[in-house]
């Protein structure tokens, strides 16, 4: 089949082949990385059963465990999975910098503002 | 695997034209953007979240307490059904993941292997949140309001002082002919007497309930359950408005209604993500096994499909932690 949509030059392989031998160690990253988010998830799952929400100082802690951890899986999930990690730099960078920066100033912004929206209700009415 | 015949070319020559400086396919690129703008709607729905529980007055109900249930079981395991959830689709991420790697070495049977057992992941991922929907939409046993103060003592001794329109929750069993009731079916009767309640349902089978315990603050931390004589004084200082599971209008759950429409709107936007992603892994799926790609000697329409798969967990590890475990 006659495409259009490929440049005919030495700028990127579609046909990206590996080996047996490579196969067999990139199918070992893979069951890694695999048994990792599965443990994550169960660490995860056993902290909010066993941890009570009432001990504000531990709870504080723990929420923040989970975003670490949350942050791990994805970084994962992303770098391993998504192969972002093997593309070249330039891709990396166009991708992850201008979500990173605005969702940081959105999570920052909306949180604050909410907190604030929660303090005005209960203090001048 | 990408890009490394870019690896040793001049910036100058790089950027001037004719080749791509990425190192990536156009509809790879696309897709990694459509991935990008689509992360930011995930994004800004958990922020609305988070900003919604964070200015909200009322009580949030917690995730280990509201969802608890396993399909075919009696008893409470928090979490335990999620967290199977969130396995199914790790699994179907890997499954995925290996597909790839056996179109990188144009392993034809690998690769329509692995895409079934994707497929099949998927599905199980959507029959699981559609069981998780109608659990959350039939509820526990339903609530009513307080119309008035009422102070009661638990069965640990602890003195509770319950405001006006705070919610009472009724048993399991009561509650379904409670709804009936409330609903207007003649063929239930309500019997008040020496402090008991009973409804009774007439028809083919009769059942009757009696209304056996109350729980206060349940979904939050404190969760009660009342017996005994102070569930007679809270029946009587209800008002006329019952909640029976959750809508788009009202839930059990909780006095707002912002926890309830944020599980409808994010899991079901994320579902909905889901059976696109099936849909298409199918139609890879498809020509995977027709030998389009063989012919093509490239299977990179895979790894753009994969992109769209793991882009679904990743969307779901993070509403796992936000809307379920914090």
């Amino acid at each position: 089949m006659e495409r259009d949509d490929l440049i005919v030059n030495d700028s990127y392989p579609l046909n990206a082949h590996h080996s047996e031998e490579e196969g067999v160690k990139i199918r070992k990253n893979i069951i890694f990385v695999t048994v990792l988010l599965t443990a994550i998830t169960a660490v995860e799952v056993a902290m909010g059963v066993i941890f009570k929400r009432s001990e504000t100082f531990s709870w504080e802690m723990i929420k923040w465990t989970f975003v670490t951890l949350t942050l791990v899986k994805a970084g994962y999930i992303v770098m391993s999975f998504m192969h972002l990690g093997e593309e070249r730099s330039v891709m990396k960078k166009t991708v992850l910098i201008p979500y990173l920066i605005f969702i940081v100033y959105l999570v920052f912004i909306a949180i604050t503002e909410g907190f604030a929206h929660l303090y005005n209700l209960t203090n001048f009415h | 695997m990408s890009g490394h015949s870019n690896d040793n070319v001049s910036s100058e020559e790089l950027w001037g034209g004719g080749r791509s400086p990425y190192g990536i396919s156009y509809g790879k690129m696309y897709m990694w953007f459509f991935l990008v703008s689509d992360a930011l709607t995930f994004s800004g729905l958990l922020t609305a979240y988070g900003f919604s529980r964070a200015a909200s007055e009322d009580a949030w109900p917690i995730g280990e307490q509201v969802f608890r249930a396993l399909p075919g079981l009696e008893g409470q395991y928090p979490l335990v059904y999620v967290a199977l959830m969130t396995f199914i689709l790790i699994v179907s991420s890997v499954t995925m993941v290996l597909a790839v790697e056996a179109g990188h070495r144009n392993d034809k049977r690998g690769v329509v292997r692995w895409m079934l057992a994707t497929i099949i992941g998927g599905v199980f991922f959507l029959g699981s949140q559609a069981w998780e929907w109608s659990h959350f939409i039939h509820g526990g046993g339903g609530s009513f309001l307080l119309a008035t103060e009422v102070t009661i003592t638990a069965d640990n001794g602890k003195e509770y002082v319950l405001p006006v329109g705070e919610p009472i929750f009724m048993d399991h069993h009561f509650g379904e002919i409670a709804e009936a009731y409330s609903n207007g079916d003649a063929s239930v009767n309500l019997h008040e007497h020496h402090g008991h309640v009973t409804l009774t349902q007439f028809g083919e089978h009769t059942h009757e309930a009696e209304l056996h315990q109350l729980t206060i603050h349940k979904y939050i931390e404190d969760e009660q359950v009342i017996t005994g004589d102070d569930i007679y004084t809270l029946w009587e200082a209800r008002s006329e408005s019952f909640t029976f599971g959750a809508n788009m209008h009202e839930n059990e759950y909780a006095t707002q209604q912002s926890y309830a429409n944020f599980f409808f709107f994010i899991t079901g936007f994320h579902g909905f993500h889901v059976f696109s992603g099936v849909v298409i892994n199918f139609i890879i799926f498809i020509m995977a096994y027709r030998g389009v790609f063989e012919r093509r000697k490239h299977y990179e329409m895979v790894e753009k499909v994969g992109l769209y798969w793991h882009f679904i967990d990743l969307v779901w590890v993070f509403v796992f932690t936000f809307y379920y475990l914090i």
